[in-house]
């Protein structure tokens, strides 16, 4: 039997599937073909000068901040730094867009986020220190615990502003990944429940060109990364990340946004890891100098300051100033990191559970006998020595 | 936890046959009326009522924003579930089915039991994530794993599993009001389970933590939990045959572990065996057999036994039943525990 003789095959006629139409209009989510830019552009003259003048200060003393901690690492105060310089514009911007009741999720690498937030420095770098792992109160900072699993704090992001949307609070989450982060699979979980939940979030991507050694092209072959987000039915911004005054305005909008209820959006910002990985690593085994270069000459605090100086906004004076307060931000880290932080093995079980189990408290008995052992020991080793 | 209408151990006139699903249900629409923090959450939980009905009505009742269908994501979930947690909310997640609950490991490990710890107290994670677990219902590949080894071997997770109708409530509600992340394994073969039972006076039961002696005995003691405690009851019964009288201790929490009821049970009885679906090699019966070992070794009569599912993975439906432990496989064991030494 053929086709055509099939009963009925006269009056057949294709038609779409019966309910099909499109969820979500792709063209609106689209980001610009080119990272957004505002310094040296005719949009800088919408900028606020006073907000130029803020950025270019914690830039220089972000700056210094990322110098002081790799420093720290050399003298054995810190056991690692990330360290996010070159990256300073996208860090700064990403804290100073945020209310004070809003959220902040920051990678491991988003320690200088969390200061420009207004944490105590130390308390962001017992992680890295090595004495304790969260340094901090997240709730009373509203900064969550600084990020090690890749992307992995992003649907904690989505959760909470979900759960604040529902208690009708007006709080946005921002969240922080690299861009190795955003082939995780919570990157997309994440992002896929924030849009369903149209939940008031902004993710936001530093695609600073390595995942330690990978770069982007072994990482990705979506147009950009801010494409990912039409994907999701969400829009994706595109900016330089080197650009303070473009991050600032494109993650303010993301953020408004967010507030206004129209749910998520993932901002990409186009930037350049200056450093190496941590101080662990050694960049030239998979990078060329000459790229390092390129970089230099797009180095977001001299863009600033360029465009601050060229305008007649800021003067060598000033400039000496920002960075006069950030030395003494410098050496008052250095003071206090130079103490050594006190230890409490006690507490190691301290928060395992709201109260302890019977096998906890049988290994407190333990510790406390071993670190008793160990003063005696200690005690009879000076009285011996004197 | 004590419920205000409990009456201690008993039943109350209004008591009638009820399921162990039909309990934990009930559990779960207590918990959210009395505490407006309690979100339920999980793929099919709203308007299906879970694939094995447990949240049945709850979104009718409490609306979609309280009992929310999720996208099809169990890391998602579960990194929802902490945010909303972090922001206050007390959220219920449900797993579809043990091994429907592997992805959502990273979150589980890494964030839901560390995160009162690494942040020295200052932010507990009272979530509870429900998995139906364990065989004996017929499901095909991936529907029957038994992975409380797992979960049991990270510090900072509870893990709980009822055994009786009674418990499903009780344990259900205690975990949903604790301030400590708990893993709920219910066994998906007692969902069925019936017993006499009241949803407006539910019987008190022990607390979390505690293990319960639900057969006393002389000669042996059975060590179970969850979906092998029918089988250990069922095999004391058929014991006496054989002339022992055996113990079964329950011990519902795996963590906390009541290593006190287990040692004196056995300090009694000179002899033990632990009975579980999960496979034996690095399993809790090792762990379990090594306390009782460190505690009890002057009482025993004979080595710690385990009777554990085999070390393979989960069979095929219709080779199931040779690999779960069974009464004769319990009374096989039970006769090895060197009898003739006390003659």
């Amino acid at each position: 039997m053929t086709v055509q003789e099939l009963p009925g095959a006269a009056a057949y006629r294709p038609t779409p599937p019966p309910a099909w139409k499109p969820i979500t209009d792709p063209a609106p989510l689209l980001p610009d073909p080119e990272p957004y830019r505002v310094l040296g552009t005719d949009a800088v003259a919408d900028v606020d000068p006073e907000l130029l003048l803020r950025l270019h200060a914690e830039l220089v003393r972000g700056r210094r901040y990322n110098a002081q901690a790799t420093a720290l690492t050399k003298q054995g105060r810190l056991a690692v730094y990330p360290s996010s310089t070159g990256q300073e514009a996208s860090e700064i911007a990403a804290a100073l867009v945020l209310e004070e009741r809003d959220w902040l999720f920051p990678s491991y690498r988003d320690t200088l986020a969390a200061v420009a937030r207004g944490l105590d420095p130390v308390e962001a770098l017992t992680l890295l220190r090595g004495d304790r792992h969260t340094g901090y109160d997240p709730r009373e900072h509203r900064i969550a615990p600084l990020c090690t699993p890749l992307a992995t704090q992003l649907p904690h992001a989505v959760g909470l502003a979900h759960a604040a949307r529902l208690k009708g609070d007006d709080v946005v989450a921002l969240a922080m990944v690299g861009d190795g982060g955003t082939s995780e699979g919570d990157f997309h979980e994440a992002l896929n429940f924030a849009a369903v939940w149209k939940a008031p979030v902004v993710f936001f991507v530093q695609n600073n060109g390595f995942a330690i050694s990978v770069p982007l092209a072994k990482q990705t072959a979506a147009p950009s990364l801010a494409h990912k987000a039409v994907g999701y039915g969400m829009p994706g911004r595109l900016v330089d990340g080197n650009d303070a005054a473009a991050v600032h305005q494109v993650l303010s909008e993301a953020v408004a946004r967010a507030r206004r209820g129209e749910g998520p959006t993932l901002v990409e910002a186009v930037t350049y890891r200056m450093e190496a990985h941590t101080n662990a690593d050694d960049a030239t085994r998979y990078r060329v100098d000459s790229e390092v270069e390129a970089w230099k000459a797009h180095d977001p605090v001299r863009l600033l300051e360029r465009e601050l100086t060229e305008r007649g906004l800021l003067d060598d004076e000033g400039i000496e100033r920002a960075k006069e307060a950030a030395e003494r931000m410098a050496a008052a880290l250095r003071d206090r990191m130079n103490a050594d932080p006190e230890l409490a093995p006690m507490d190691l079980f301290a928060h395992v559970y709201a109260e302890q189990t019977g096998q906890l408290r049988e290994q407190a008995a333990t510790l406390r006998a071993e670190l008793d052992a160990e003063q005696d020991h200690d005690e009879q080793g000076a009285e011996a020595g004197r | 936890m004590t419920t205000a209408a409990a009456t201690a151990g008993g039943r109350t006139a209004k008591a009638k046959p009820a399921t162990m699903a039909q309990a934990l249900g009930r559990a779960l629409r207590d918990s959210m009326a009395e505490d407006p923090t309690v979100h339920v959450l999980g793929e099919d939980v709203g308007t299906l009522g879970g694939v094995f009905r447990i949240t049945d009505g709850l979104a009718k009742e409490f609306g979609d924003d309280r009992c929310t269908d999720t996208p099809l994501a169990e890391a998602g979930i579960l990194g929802a579930a902490v945010g909303m947690a972090m922001y206050g909310l007390r959220p219920v997640v449900e797993m579809q089915f043990d091994a429907f609950a592997y992805p959502a490991f990273e979150q589980l490990m890494s964030h839901v039991a560390k995160m009162r710890n690494r942040t020295g107290g200052a932010m507990p994670l009272p979530i509870t994530v429900r998995v139906p677990y364990g065989g004996g219902i017929g499901g095909v590949e991936h529907h029957s794993d038994s992975s409380e080894a797992y979960y049991m071997a990270t510090p900072g997770l509870h893990v709980v599993t009822p055994a009786t109708v009674d418990d499903a409530y009780g344990l259900l509600r205690e975990s949903i009001a604790s301030d400590d992340p708990v893993i709920f394994l219910e066994p998906k073969r007692l969902y069925w389970s019936k017993a006499d039972w009241s949803p407006e006076a539910p019987a008190a039961v022990e607390p979390i933590g505690k293990a319960v002696v639900r057969r006393s005995g002389h000669s042996a003691t059975l060590i179970t939990y969850g979906p092998s405690l029918p089988v250990c009851m069922e095999a004391a019964e058929a014991a006496v045959a054989e002339g022992w009288d055996l113990e079964v201790v329950d011990l519902r929490s795996l963590v906390p572990f009541d290593d006190e009821t287990v040692a004196a049970s056995v300090r009694r009885t000179g002899r033990a065996v632990v009975v579980h679906e999960s496979p034996g090699f690095g399993g809790p019966g090792g762990e379990i057999a090594a306390r009782i070992t460190e505690r009890c070794f002057h009482h025993l009569e004979a080595p710690v036994l385990r009777v554990a599912g085999f070390d393979i993975p989960y069979p095929p439906p219709m080779l199931e039943r040779h690999h779960l432990p069974g009464v004769d496989r319990v009374l096989d064991a039970v006769a090895r525990l060197q009898w003739e030494a006390d003659s």
